[in-house]
Protein backbone atom coordinates (compact mmCIF):
# COMPACT_ATOMS: atom_id res chain seq x y z
CA UNK A 1 0.00 0.00 0.00
CA UNK A 2 2.07 3.08 -1.29
CA UNK A 3 1.56 6.43 -0.47
CA UNK A 4 3.17 9.73 -1.42
CA UNK A 5 3.00 12.60 0.76
CA UNK A 6 4.03 16.30 0.09
CA UNK A 7 4.19 19.22 2.07
CA UNK A 8 5.31 22.44 0.42
CA UNK A 9 3.49 24.97 3.40
CA UNK A 10 7.01 26.57 4.41
CA UNK A 11 10.19 26.60 2.96
CA UNK A 12 10.72 23.11 3.12
CA UNK A 13 10.06 20.76 0.19
CA UNK A 14 9.50 17.31 1.78
CA UNK A 15 8.11 14.45 -0.54
CA UNK A 16 8.08 11.03 0.65
CA UNK A 17 7.11 7.78 0.03
CA UNK A 18 5.51 4.99 2.32
CA UNK A 19 4.43 1.62 2.58
CA UNK A 20 1.81 0.40 5.46
CA UNK A 21 3.88 3.37 7.56
CA UNK A 22 7.34 2.23 6.85
CA UNK A 23 8.98 4.68 5.02
CA UNK A 24 10.76 3.61 1.31
CA UNK A 25 12.08 7.28 0.59
CA UNK A 26 12.00 10.88 1.96
CA UNK A 27 13.47 14.25 -0.45
CA UNK A 28 13.70 17.25 2.63
CA UNK A 29 15.12 20.33 1.21
CA UNK A 30 15.53 23.94 2.95
CA UNK A 31 15.74 26.45 0.66
CA UNK A 32 14.54 29.53 -0.79
CA UNK A 33 13.69 27.90 -3.67
CA UNK A 34 10.51 28.27 -5.65
CA UNK A 35 8.26 24.97 -4.64
CA UNK A 36 6.05 25.49 -8.12
CA UNK A 37 9.43 24.50 -9.94
CA UNK A 38 10.73 21.86 -8.22
CA UNK A 39 7.85 19.91 -6.57
CA UNK A 40 6.82 17.87 -9.12
CA UNK A 41 10.31 17.11 -10.81
CA UNK A 42 11.00 15.76 -6.79
CA UNK A 43 7.97 13.86 -7.06
CA UNK A 44 9.39 12.17 -10.21
CA UNK A 45 12.56 11.85 -9.59
CA UNK A 46 11.99 10.18 -6.13
CA UNK A 47 9.33 7.87 -7.77
CA UNK A 48 12.05 6.73 -10.30
CA UNK A 49 14.39 6.36 -8.16
CA UNK A 50 11.99 3.64 -6.26
CA UNK A 51 11.09 2.07 -9.22
CA UNK A 52 7.42 3.11 -8.77
CA UNK A 53 4.81 4.48 -11.26
CA UNK A 54 2.08 6.47 -10.23
CA UNK A 55 -0.05 3.81 -11.12
CA UNK A 56 1.40 2.08 -8.10
CA UNK A 57 -0.05 4.68 -5.51
CA UNK A 58 -3.18 4.08 -3.46
CA UNK A 59 -3.55 7.34 -1.63
CA UNK A 60 -1.59 10.85 -1.24
CA UNK A 61 -1.00 12.67 1.98
CA UNK A 62 -0.42 16.62 2.07
CA UNK A 63 0.39 19.00 4.66
CA UNK A 64 -2.38 21.42 4.18
CA UNK A 65 -2.02 24.24 5.85
CA UNK A 66 -1.47 26.59 7.69
CA UNK A 67 1.87 27.92 6.41
CA UNK A 68 2.70 30.20 3.39
CA UNK A 69 -0.69 30.77 1.25
CA UNK A 70 1.04 30.10 -1.93
CA UNK A 71 3.17 27.44 -0.47
CA UNK A 72 0.20 25.51 0.98
CA UNK A 73 -1.65 26.00 -2.33
CA UNK A 74 1.19 24.77 -4.65
CA UNK A 75 1.31 21.74 -2.33
CA UNK A 76 -2.77 20.95 -1.92
CA UNK A 77 -3.43 21.90 -5.96
CA UNK A 78 -0.42 19.39 -6.92
CA UNK A 79 -2.04 16.54 -4.38
CA UNK A 80 -5.05 16.71 -4.61
CA UNK A 81 -5.28 16.76 -8.49
CA UNK A 82 -2.48 13.75 -8.81
CA UNK A 83 -5.48 11.89 -6.16
CA UNK A 84 -8.29 12.99 -8.24
CA UNK A 85 -6.42 12.19 -11.57
CA UNK A 86 -5.28 8.62 -10.58
CA UNK A 87 -8.80 7.89 -8.73
CA UNK A 88 -7.52 7.39 -5.28
CA UNK A 89 -8.09 9.26 -2.37
CA UNK A 90 -6.77 12.54 -0.65
CA UNK A 91 -5.85 12.78 3.37
CA UNK A 92 -4.57 16.79 4.46
CA UNK A 93 -3.39 16.79 7.64
CA UNK A 94 -2.38 19.74 9.59
CA UNK A 95 0.97 21.04 8.87
CA UNK A 96 1.54 21.63 12.45
CA UNK A 97 0.89 18.15 13.38
CA UNK A 98 3.16 17.16 10.85
CA UNK A 99 5.68 19.82 12.70
CA UNK A 100 4.64 18.58 16.20
CA UNK A 101 5.31 14.82 15.09
CA UNK A 102 9.56 16.04 15.48
CA UNK A 103 8.87 16.04 19.87
CA UNK A 104 7.10 12.55 19.10
CA UNK A 105 9.78 11.41 22.10
CA UNK A 106 9.43 15.06 24.45
CA UNK A 107 7.82 14.21 27.75
CA UNK A 108 5.66 17.25 28.10
CA UNK A 109 3.76 19.22 25.00
CA UNK A 110 4.80 20.87 22.02
CA UNK A 111 4.24 23.96 20.52
CA UNK A 112 4.76 24.06 16.65
CA UNK A 113 5.28 27.28 15.48
CA UNK A 114 5.41 29.58 12.18
CA UNK A 115 5.64 32.91 11.86
CA UNK A 116 2.52 34.62 10.23
CA UNK A 117 4.11 38.22 10.39
CA UNK A 118 2.74 41.37 12.98
CA UNK A 119 4.14 39.62 15.76
CA UNK A 120 1.80 36.81 14.95
CA UNK A 121 1.88 32.99 14.66
CA UNK A 122 0.51 29.85 13.14
CA UNK A 123 0.43 27.45 16.14
CA UNK A 124 -1.62 25.19 18.54
CA UNK A 125 -0.88 22.62 21.67
CA UNK A 126 0.46 19.12 20.67
CA UNK A 127 0.23 16.04 23.23
CA UNK A 128 2.23 12.69 22.39
CA UNK A 129 -0.62 10.12 21.12
CA UNK A 130 -0.45 6.54 20.22
CA UNK A 131 -0.79 7.45 16.70
CA UNK A 132 1.02 10.26 16.83
CA UNK A 133 0.52 13.58 18.41
CA UNK A 134 -2.56 15.44 19.35
CA UNK A 135 -4.64 18.70 19.76
CA UNK A 136 -4.59 19.64 22.89
CA UNK A 137 -5.41 23.27 22.58
CA UNK A 138 -6.75 24.59 19.08
CA UNK A 139 -5.21 25.38 16.28
CA UNK A 140 -5.35 29.43 15.81
CA UNK A 141 -3.29 32.62 14.95
CA UNK A 142 -2.58 34.54 17.46
CA UNK A 143 -0.13 37.21 18.57
CA UNK A 144 3.01 35.60 20.32
CA UNK A 145 2.92 37.13 23.75
CA UNK A 146 -0.82 36.48 24.41
CA UNK A 147 0.14 33.10 23.11
CA UNK A 148 2.84 32.41 25.80
CA UNK A 149 0.46 34.16 28.32
CA UNK A 150 -2.06 31.27 27.61
CA UNK A 151 0.78 28.87 28.18
CA UNK A 152 2.34 29.61 31.34
CA UNK A 153 2.36 27.33 34.43
CA UNK A 154 1.28 23.84 32.08
CA UNK A 155 4.58 22.99 32.51
CA UNK A 156 7.87 21.13 30.38
CA UNK A 157 7.07 22.76 27.06
CA UNK A 158 8.46 21.95 23.33
CA UNK A 159 8.90 24.51 20.72
CA UNK A 160 9.14 23.76 17.32
CA UNK A 161 10.29 25.52 14.03
CA UNK A 162 12.74 27.59 12.72
CA UNK A 163 10.39 30.71 13.55
CA UNK A 164 10.04 28.87 16.88
CA UNK A 165 14.23 30.12 17.50
CA UNK A 166 13.22 33.41 16.37
CA UNK A 167 11.34 34.14 19.34
CA UNK A 168 13.48 32.28 21.34
CA UNK A 169 14.04 34.99 24.16
CA UNK A 170 10.70 36.13 24.52
CA UNK A 171 9.60 32.52 25.21
CA UNK A 172 12.24 32.42 28.06
CA UNK A 173 10.85 35.25 29.24
CA UNK A 174 8.10 34.30 29.57
CA UNK A 175 8.23 30.97 30.00
CA UNK A 176 11.38 30.12 31.89
CA UNK A 177 12.79 26.28 32.74
CA UNK A 178 9.43 25.09 30.74
CA UNK A 179 10.62 26.29 27.66
CA UNK A 180 12.38 23.26 25.47
CA UNK A 181 13.61 24.43 22.10
CA UNK A 182 14.48 21.42 19.07
CA UNK A 183 17.28 20.56 17.87
CA UNK A 184 18.09 22.17 14.30
CA UNK A 185 16.87 19.03 12.59
CA UNK A 186 13.56 18.83 14.50
CA UNK A 187 12.44 22.12 13.39
CA UNK A 188 12.35 20.62 9.77
CA UNK A 189 9.14 19.30 8.85
CA UNK A 190 9.56 15.60 7.46
CA UNK A 191 7.35 14.47 5.07
CA UNK A 192 7.67 11.03 6.48
CA UNK A 193 5.73 12.53 9.19
CA UNK A 194 2.84 13.61 7.25
CA UNK A 195 2.92 10.35 5.66
CA UNK A 196 2.39 8.59 9.07
CA UNK A 197 -0.35 10.69 10.30
CA UNK A 198 -2.34 10.71 7.72
CA UNK A 199 -2.19 6.86 7.35
CA UNK A 200 -3.10 6.45 11.13
CA UNK A 201 -5.99 8.99 10.45
CA UNK A 202 -6.71 6.42 7.50
CA UNK A 203 -6.73 3.19 9.61
CA UNK A 204 -8.93 5.84 12.67
CA UNK A 205 -11.16 5.66 8.97
CA UNK A 206 -11.12 9.14 8.73
CA UNK A 207 -12.33 10.62 5.70
CA UNK A 208 -10.85 11.25 2.89
CA UNK A 209 -10.60 15.31 0.83
CA UNK A 210 -13.95 16.16 -0.54
CA UNK A 211 -13.94 17.32 -4.51
CA UNK A 212 -14.20 20.89 -3.82
CA UNK A 213 -11.51 20.69 -0.30
CA UNK A 214 -9.14 23.22 0.01
CA UNK A 215 -6.17 24.24 2.40
CA UNK A 216 -6.69 25.67 5.98
CA UNK A 217 -5.14 28.72 6.05
CA UNK A 218 -6.56 29.52 9.78
CA UNK A 219 -7.32 32.94 8.67
CA UNK A 220 -9.24 34.46 5.85
CA UNK A 221 -8.12 36.18 3.05
CA UNK A 222 -7.13 40.04 4.68
CA UNK A 223 -9.72 41.77 1.92
CA UNK A 224 -12.34 39.36 3.07
CA UNK A 225 -11.89 39.75 7.18
CA UNK A 226 -11.78 44.05 6.34
CA UNK A 227 -15.29 43.32 4.38
CA UNK A 228 -16.79 41.71 7.10
CA UNK A 229 -15.39 44.42 9.82
CA UNK A 230 -17.36 46.53 7.73
CA UNK A 231 -19.77 44.91 7.98
CA UNK A 232 -19.91 44.77 11.41
CA UNK A 233 -19.01 40.81 11.58
CA UNK A 234 -15.97 40.89 13.46
CA UNK A 235 -14.00 39.66 10.61
CA UNK A 236 -13.40 36.27 12.69
CA UNK A 237 -9.22 36.61 12.38
CA UNK A 238 -8.63 33.85 14.82
CA UNK A 239 -10.77 31.56 13.03
CA UNK A 240 -9.89 27.94 15.05
CA UNK A 241 -8.89 24.96 12.82
CA UNK A 242 -11.61 22.76 11.38
CA UNK A 243 -9.39 19.90 11.27
CA UNK B 1 -2.97 24.41 -42.90
CA UNK B 2 -0.29 22.52 -44.27
CA UNK B 3 0.24 19.45 -41.95
CA UNK B 4 -3.35 17.72 -41.07
CA UNK B 5 -3.63 17.53 -36.96
CA UNK B 6 -5.05 15.04 -35.23
CA UNK B 7 -5.18 15.85 -31.39
CA UNK B 8 -7.66 16.15 -28.54
CA UNK B 9 -6.17 18.98 -26.25
CA UNK B 10 -7.63 19.33 -22.22
CA UNK B 11 -7.07 23.12 -21.72
CA UNK B 12 -6.82 24.98 -18.20
CA UNK B 13 -7.12 28.81 -17.36
CA UNK B 14 -7.09 30.16 -14.57
CA UNK B 15 -5.08 33.53 -14.98
CA UNK B 16 -7.26 35.82 -13.30
CA UNK B 17 -11.16 35.36 -11.68
CA UNK B 18 -12.73 32.21 -13.53
CA UNK B 19 -11.65 28.53 -13.13
CA UNK B 20 -11.86 27.02 -16.45
CA UNK B 21 -11.54 23.78 -18.17
CA UNK B 22 -11.91 22.81 -21.89
CA UNK B 23 -11.75 19.82 -24.31
CA UNK B 24 -10.66 20.70 -28.22
CA UNK B 25 -10.37 18.21 -31.22
CA UNK B 26 -7.46 19.35 -33.56
CA UNK B 27 -6.91 22.55 -32.68
CA UNK B 28 -11.05 24.07 -33.47
CA UNK B 29 -13.61 21.74 -32.84
CA UNK B 30 -15.08 23.02 -29.14
CA UNK B 31 -15.72 19.20 -27.30
CA UNK B 32 -16.34 21.20 -23.93
CA UNK B 33 -16.43 24.22 -22.29
CA UNK B 34 -16.37 24.79 -18.38
CA UNK B 35 -16.23 28.40 -16.64
CA UNK B 36 -16.36 28.51 -13.00
CA UNK B 37 -16.78 32.35 -12.67
CA UNK B 38 -16.00 34.17 -9.39
CA UNK B 39 -17.71 37.50 -10.46
CA UNK B 40 -20.03 37.62 -7.45
CA UNK B 41 -17.46 36.82 -4.90
CA UNK B 42 -15.76 39.50 -5.72
CA UNK B 43 -18.19 42.65 -6.61
CA UNK B 44 -18.92 43.39 -3.04
CA UNK B 45 -14.81 44.22 -3.71
CA UNK B 46 -15.18 46.31 -6.04
CA UNK B 47 -12.90 44.24 -8.19
CA UNK B 48 -10.31 40.89 -7.87
CA UNK B 49 -8.48 40.24 -5.25
CA UNK B 50 -6.01 37.98 -6.11
CA UNK B 51 -5.62 35.91 -2.60
CA UNK B 52 -9.75 35.19 -2.90
CA UNK B 53 -9.13 34.05 -6.54
CA UNK B 54 -6.41 31.79 -6.04
CA UNK B 55 -8.54 30.13 -2.93
CA UNK B 56 -11.58 29.91 -5.02
CA UNK B 57 -9.39 28.16 -7.54
CA UNK B 58 -8.05 25.54 -5.31
CA UNK B 59 -11.17 24.39 -4.54
CA UNK B 60 -13.07 24.49 -8.03
CA UNK B 61 -10.02 23.24 -10.24
CA UNK B 62 -10.43 19.62 -10.37
CA UNK B 63 -14.59 19.39 -10.54
CA UNK B 64 -14.27 21.84 -13.57
CA UNK B 65 -11.37 19.57 -15.27
CA UNK B 66 -13.86 16.50 -14.48
CA UNK B 67 -17.09 18.52 -15.98
CA UNK B 68 -14.91 19.40 -19.14
CA UNK B 69 -13.61 15.53 -20.14
CA UNK B 70 -17.39 14.42 -18.65
CA UNK B 71 -19.11 16.76 -21.07
CA UNK B 72 -16.61 16.38 -24.35
CA UNK B 73 -17.14 12.71 -23.35
CA UNK B 74 -13.58 11.54 -23.23
CA UNK B 75 -11.18 10.09 -20.78
CA UNK B 76 -8.10 10.98 -19.99
CA UNK B 77 -6.57 8.37 -21.52
CA UNK B 78 -7.75 9.61 -25.02
CA UNK B 79 -5.92 13.23 -24.45
CA UNK B 80 -2.72 13.69 -26.49
CA UNK B 81 -2.13 17.01 -24.50
CA UNK B 82 -2.82 18.96 -21.40
CA UNK B 83 -2.31 22.65 -22.07
CA UNK B 84 -2.31 25.41 -19.01
CA UNK B 85 -2.07 29.06 -19.02
CA UNK B 86 1.46 29.96 -17.89
CA UNK B 87 1.16 33.68 -17.88
CA UNK B 88 0.50 36.33 -18.01
CA UNK B 89 -1.80 37.04 -15.24
CA UNK B 90 -2.07 37.07 -11.32
CA UNK B 91 0.77 34.85 -9.97
CA UNK B 92 -0.81 33.14 -6.79
CA UNK B 93 -4.18 32.12 -9.60
CA UNK B 94 -1.68 31.03 -12.56
CA UNK B 95 0.20 28.67 -10.17
CA UNK B 96 -2.95 27.10 -9.04
CA UNK B 97 -3.68 25.54 -12.93
CA UNK B 98 -0.11 25.22 -13.60
CA UNK B 99 0.28 22.92 -10.31
CA UNK B 100 -2.99 21.05 -11.32
CA UNK B 101 -1.78 20.81 -15.13
CA UNK B 102 1.45 19.00 -14.28
CA UNK B 103 0.29 16.66 -11.61
CA UNK B 104 -2.65 15.61 -13.60
CA UNK B 105 0.77 15.44 -16.71
CA UNK B 106 3.04 13.47 -14.82
CA UNK B 107 -0.34 11.11 -12.72
CA UNK B 108 -1.48 10.53 -16.25
CA UNK B 109 1.67 10.54 -18.59
CA UNK B 110 -0.07 12.98 -21.07
CA UNK B 111 2.06 15.38 -22.30
CA UNK B 112 2.16 19.21 -20.69
CA UNK B 113 1.95 22.41 -22.86
CA UNK B 114 2.52 25.96 -21.46
CA UNK B 115 0.10 28.24 -23.50
CA UNK B 116 0.27 32.25 -23.30
CA UNK B 117 -2.90 33.86 -22.32
CA UNK B 118 -2.71 36.37 -25.05
CA UNK B 119 -2.29 33.74 -27.63
CA UNK B 120 -5.35 32.22 -26.51
CA UNK B 121 -7.46 34.94 -26.97
CA UNK B 122 -6.88 34.98 -30.13
CA UNK B 123 -7.44 31.57 -30.94
CA UNK B 124 -10.57 32.08 -29.63
CA UNK B 125 -11.76 33.14 -32.57
CA UNK B 126 -10.92 29.87 -34.27
CA UNK B 127 -13.51 27.36 -32.23
CA UNK B 128 -15.46 29.66 -35.38
CA UNK B 129 -13.61 29.90 -38.03
CA UNK B 130 -10.65 29.13 -39.14
CA UNK B 131 -7.69 31.80 -38.77
CA UNK B 132 -6.66 33.26 -41.96
CA UNK B 133 -3.12 34.27 -42.37
CA UNK B 134 -1.24 37.14 -41.95
CA UNK B 135 -3.75 38.80 -39.06
CA UNK B 136 -3.64 41.06 -36.87
CA UNK B 137 -5.09 40.77 -33.55
CA UNK B 138 -6.37 43.73 -30.98
CA UNK B 139 -6.48 41.97 -27.99
CA UNK B 140 -8.22 44.31 -24.96
CA UNK B 141 -9.78 43.01 -21.81
CA UNK B 142 -9.53 44.22 -18.05
CA UNK B 143 -5.61 42.91 -18.15
CA UNK B 144 -4.61 43.41 -21.63
CA UNK B 145 -4.36 46.03 -24.43
CA UNK B 146 -2.56 44.12 -27.25
CA UNK B 147 -1.50 44.42 -31.08
CA UNK B 148 -0.28 40.90 -32.30
CA UNK B 149 0.89 39.97 -35.79
CA UNK B 150 0.54 36.43 -36.49
CA UNK B 151 1.96 35.19 -39.95
CA UNK B 152 1.40 31.75 -39.38
CA UNK B 153 0.00 29.60 -36.98
CA UNK B 154 1.26 29.53 -33.34
CA UNK B 155 4.13 32.55 -34.91
CA UNK B 156 3.03 35.42 -32.46
CA UNK B 157 4.87 39.24 -33.09
CA UNK B 158 3.76 41.82 -30.22
CA UNK B 159 3.37 45.16 -32.28
CA UNK B 160 1.85 47.46 -29.54
CA UNK B 161 0.80 46.98 -26.13
CA UNK B 162 -0.61 49.91 -22.91
CA UNK B 163 2.02 51.21 -21.53
CA UNK B 164 -0.38 51.54 -18.37
CA UNK B 165 -4.31 50.49 -17.54
CA UNK B 166 -5.33 48.15 -20.18
CA UNK B 167 -8.48 49.46 -22.17
CA UNK B 168 -11.12 47.43 -19.76
CA UNK B 169 -9.43 48.43 -16.61
CA UNK B 170 -10.06 52.04 -17.81
CA UNK B 171 -13.64 51.01 -17.93
CA UNK B 172 -13.47 49.74 -14.38
CA UNK B 173 -12.02 52.44 -12.91
CA UNK B 174 -14.26 55.03 -14.72
CA UNK B 175 -17.09 53.35 -14.28
CA UNK B 176 -16.21 53.63 -10.27
CA UNK B 177 -15.28 57.23 -10.19
CA UNK B 178 -19.05 57.38 -11.58
CA UNK B 179 -20.33 55.75 -8.63
CA UNK B 180 -21.71 52.67 -11.33
CA UNK B 181 -21.64 49.18 -9.87
CA UNK B 182 -18.65 46.48 -11.22
CA UNK B 183 -17.56 45.27 -13.21
CA UNK B 184 -18.23 48.65 -14.80
CA UNK B 185 -17.45 48.08 -18.93
CA UNK B 186 -21.36 47.07 -19.47
CA UNK B 187 -22.63 50.01 -17.55
CA UNK B 188 -20.66 52.53 -19.10
CA UNK B 189 -21.52 50.59 -22.92
CA UNK B 190 -25.39 50.97 -21.17
CA UNK B 191 -25.18 54.35 -20.46
CA UNK B 192 -23.52 55.78 -22.99
CA UNK B 193 -26.52 55.11 -25.56
CA UNK B 194 -28.42 57.97 -23.63
CA UNK B 195 -25.49 60.28 -23.76
CA UNK B 196 -24.40 62.49 -26.13
CA UNK B 197 -19.99 61.79 -26.68
CA UNK B 198 -19.65 65.92 -26.80
CA UNK B 199 -17.51 66.22 -23.49
CA UNK B 200 -14.05 67.55 -24.59
CA UNK B 201 -11.93 64.51 -23.39
CA UNK B 202 -8.03 63.74 -25.10
CA UNK B 203 -6.90 61.09 -27.50
CA UNK B 204 -3.88 59.64 -26.32
CA UNK B 205 -1.88 58.68 -29.76
CA UNK B 206 1.56 58.54 -27.92
CA UNK B 207 4.56 58.81 -30.95
CA UNK B 208 3.71 59.09 -34.70
CA UNK B 209 2.82 55.59 -35.76
CA UNK B 210 3.52 54.12 -32.44
CA UNK B 211 1.24 51.59 -31.61
CA UNK B 212 1.26 51.21 -28.06
CA UNK B 213 -1.94 52.60 -25.89
CA UNK B 214 -2.32 54.69 -22.71
CA UNK B 215 -5.18 55.24 -20.98
CA UNK B 216 -4.55 56.70 -17.71
CA UNK B 217 -4.06 59.95 -18.70
CA UNK B 218 -7.71 59.47 -19.75
CA UNK B 219 -8.82 58.01 -16.64
CA UNK B 220 -7.36 60.84 -14.61
CA UNK B 221 -9.28 63.90 -17.13
CA UNK B 222 -12.32 62.11 -16.38
CA UNK B 223 -11.55 62.36 -12.57
CA UNK B 224 -10.58 66.35 -13.55
CA UNK B 225 -14.03 66.77 -15.18
CA UNK B 226 -16.21 65.78 -12.41
CA UNK B 227 -14.27 67.29 -9.91
CA UNK B 228 -14.02 70.77 -12.12
CA UNK B 229 -17.45 70.80 -12.41
CA UNK B 230 -18.26 70.03 -9.14
CA UNK B 231 -16.66 72.63 -7.97
CA UNK B 232 -18.33 75.30 -10.44
CA UNK B 233 -21.64 73.81 -8.73
CA UNK B 234 -22.08 72.56 -13.00
CA UNK B 235 -23.99 68.83 -13.47
CA UNK B 236 -22.32 66.72 -15.82
CA UNK B 237 -24.56 64.00 -17.52
CA UNK B 238 -23.48 60.96 -16.63
CA UNK B 239 -24.26 59.34 -20.05
CA UNK B 240 -22.62 62.15 -21.53
CA UNK B 241 -19.39 61.39 -19.59
CA UNK B 242 -19.83 57.61 -20.73
CA UNK B 243 -20.25 58.47 -24.41
CA UNK B 244 -17.46 60.69 -24.40
CA UNK B 245 -15.19 58.70 -22.03
CA UNK B 246 -16.06 55.58 -24.48
CA UNK B 247 -15.93 57.18 -27.95
CA UNK B 248 -12.46 58.44 -26.51
CA UNK B 249 -10.69 54.93 -26.12
CA UNK B 250 -12.89 53.53 -28.83
CA UNK B 251 -11.31 55.89 -31.31
CA UNK B 252 -8.01 55.45 -30.03
CA UNK B 253 -8.59 51.37 -30.54
CA UNK B 254 -10.08 51.68 -33.63
CA UNK B 255 -7.22 53.56 -35.14
CA UNK B 256 -4.51 51.75 -34.36
CA UNK B 257 -6.33 48.63 -34.99
CA UNK B 258 -6.51 49.78 -38.48
CA UNK B 259 -3.16 51.22 -38.62
CA UNK B 260 -1.69 48.13 -37.28
CA UNK B 261 -3.01 46.29 -40.21
CA UNK B 262 -1.90 48.57 -42.55
CA UNK B 263 2.11 48.79 -41.64
CA UNK B 264 1.79 44.74 -41.84
CA UNK B 265 -0.41 44.86 -45.16
CA UNK B 266 -2.69 42.24 -44.17
CA UNK B 267 -6.46 42.53 -44.46
CA UNK B 268 -7.57 40.26 -41.64
CA UNK B 269 -8.34 41.76 -38.05
CA UNK B 270 -9.14 39.76 -35.03
CA UNK B 271 -10.88 41.07 -31.89
CA UNK B 272 -10.43 39.71 -28.91
CA UNK B 273 -10.82 39.99 -25.28
CA UNK B 274 -13.56 41.03 -22.46
CA UNK B 275 -13.28 45.01 -24.28
CA UNK B 276 -15.06 42.85 -27.63
CA UNK B 277 -18.08 42.87 -25.71
CA UNK B 278 -18.37 46.46 -25.55
CA UNK B 279 -20.83 47.93 -28.26
CA UNK B 280 -19.30 51.15 -29.36
CA UNK B 281 -16.32 49.94 -30.39
CA UNK B 282 -17.94 46.34 -32.28
CA UNK B 283 -19.82 48.98 -34.22
CA UNK B 284 -17.08 51.23 -35.27
CA UNK B 285 -14.57 49.02 -35.88
CA UNK B 286 -17.28 47.34 -38.34
CA UNK B 287 -18.23 50.39 -40.11
CA UNK B 288 -13.97 51.40 -40.30
CA UNK B 289 -13.27 47.75 -41.47
CA UNK B 290 -15.44 47.84 -43.86
CA UNK B 291 -14.30 51.25 -45.36
CA UNK B 292 -10.60 49.97 -45.35
CA UNK B 293 -11.58 46.54 -46.64
CA UNK B 294 -10.42 44.20 -43.96
CA UNK B 295 -12.30 41.19 -43.03
CA UNK B 296 -13.17 41.82 -39.30
CA UNK B 297 -13.36 39.01 -36.94
CA UNK B 298 -15.07 38.91 -33.65
CA UNK B 299 -15.83 35.63 -31.96
CA UNK B 300 -18.87 35.18 -29.78
CA UNK B 301 -18.85 36.57 -26.21
CA UNK B 302 -18.29 33.38 -24.50
CA UNK B 303 -15.53 33.14 -26.32
CA UNK B 304 -14.50 36.23 -26.02
CA UNK B 305 -13.89 36.63 -22.03
CA UNK B 306 -11.29 34.16 -20.84
CA UNK B 307 -12.06 30.41 -21.46
CA UNK B 308 -9.86 27.36 -21.31
CA UNK B 309 -11.21 26.65 -24.61
CA UNK B 310 -9.17 29.24 -26.48
CA UNK B 311 -5.91 27.95 -24.43
CA UNK B 312 -6.98 24.48 -25.84
CA UNK B 313 -6.95 25.73 -29.19
CA UNK B 314 -3.47 27.35 -28.70
CA UNK B 315 -2.30 24.63 -27.12
CA UNK B 316 -3.11 22.11 -29.97
CA UNK B 317 -0.96 24.10 -32.45
CA UNK B 318 1.90 24.25 -29.92
CA UNK B 319 1.71 20.34 -30.09
CA UNK B 320 1.40 20.18 -33.84
CA UNK B 321 5.00 21.99 -33.31
CA UNK B 322 6.13 19.77 -30.90
CA UNK B 323 6.78 22.38 -27.92
CA UNK B 324 5.98 20.62 -24.85
CA UNK B 325 6.96 21.64 -20.98
CA UNK B 326 8.85 19.95 -18.58
CA UNK B 327 7.38 19.20 -14.86
CA UNK B 328 9.61 22.48 -13.96
CA UNK B 329 7.48 24.80 -15.49
CA UNK B 330 6.84 27.67 -13.57
CA UNK B 331 4.00 30.32 -13.74
CA UNK B 332 4.89 33.47 -15.03
CA UNK B 333 3.01 36.54 -14.43
CA UNK B 334 4.18 39.23 -17.07
CA UNK B 335 5.57 35.92 -19.36
CA UNK B 336 6.55 37.49 -23.11
CA UNK B 337 4.69 36.51 -26.44
CA UNK B 338 7.35 34.70 -28.78
ZN1 LIG C 1 -7.84 37.44 -20.67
Amino acid sequence: MKWLAVDTSTLVLGVAILDEGRLLGEVTTHLHKNHSVRLMPTVARLMEDLDLTPQELEAIAVAGGPGSYTGVRIGYTSAKTMAWSLGIPLYSVSSLAVLAMNGFHFPGEIIPLFDARRDRVYTGLYGMDKGGVSLQLPERVINIDYWLEELKGRGPILFLGEDAIRFKERILHVLGDDAHFGLPVENIPRASALGMLAYTRFQEGAAPEPEDGAPNYLQLAEAEAKWLQKQGNGGEENGASTH
Amino acid sequence: MSKTMKSLVLGIETSCDETAAAVVEDGYLLKSNVISSQMEIHRRFGGVVPEVASRRHVERVTSIIEQALDEAKVTKEDLSAVAVTQGPGLVGALLIGVSAAKAFSFATGVPLIGVHHIAGHIYASHLVEPLRFPLVSLVASGGHTELIYMPEHNRFERLGRTRDDAAGEAFDKVARVMDLPYPGGPHIDQLAKEGSPHLNLPRSWLEPNSLDFSFSGLKSAVINLLHNSEQRGVKIEKADLAASFQASVVEVLVEKAVRATRMKGVSELVLAGGVSANSALREALAARCQEEGITLRVPPLNLCTDNAAMIAAAGSYRFRDGQFAGLDMNAIANLPLA
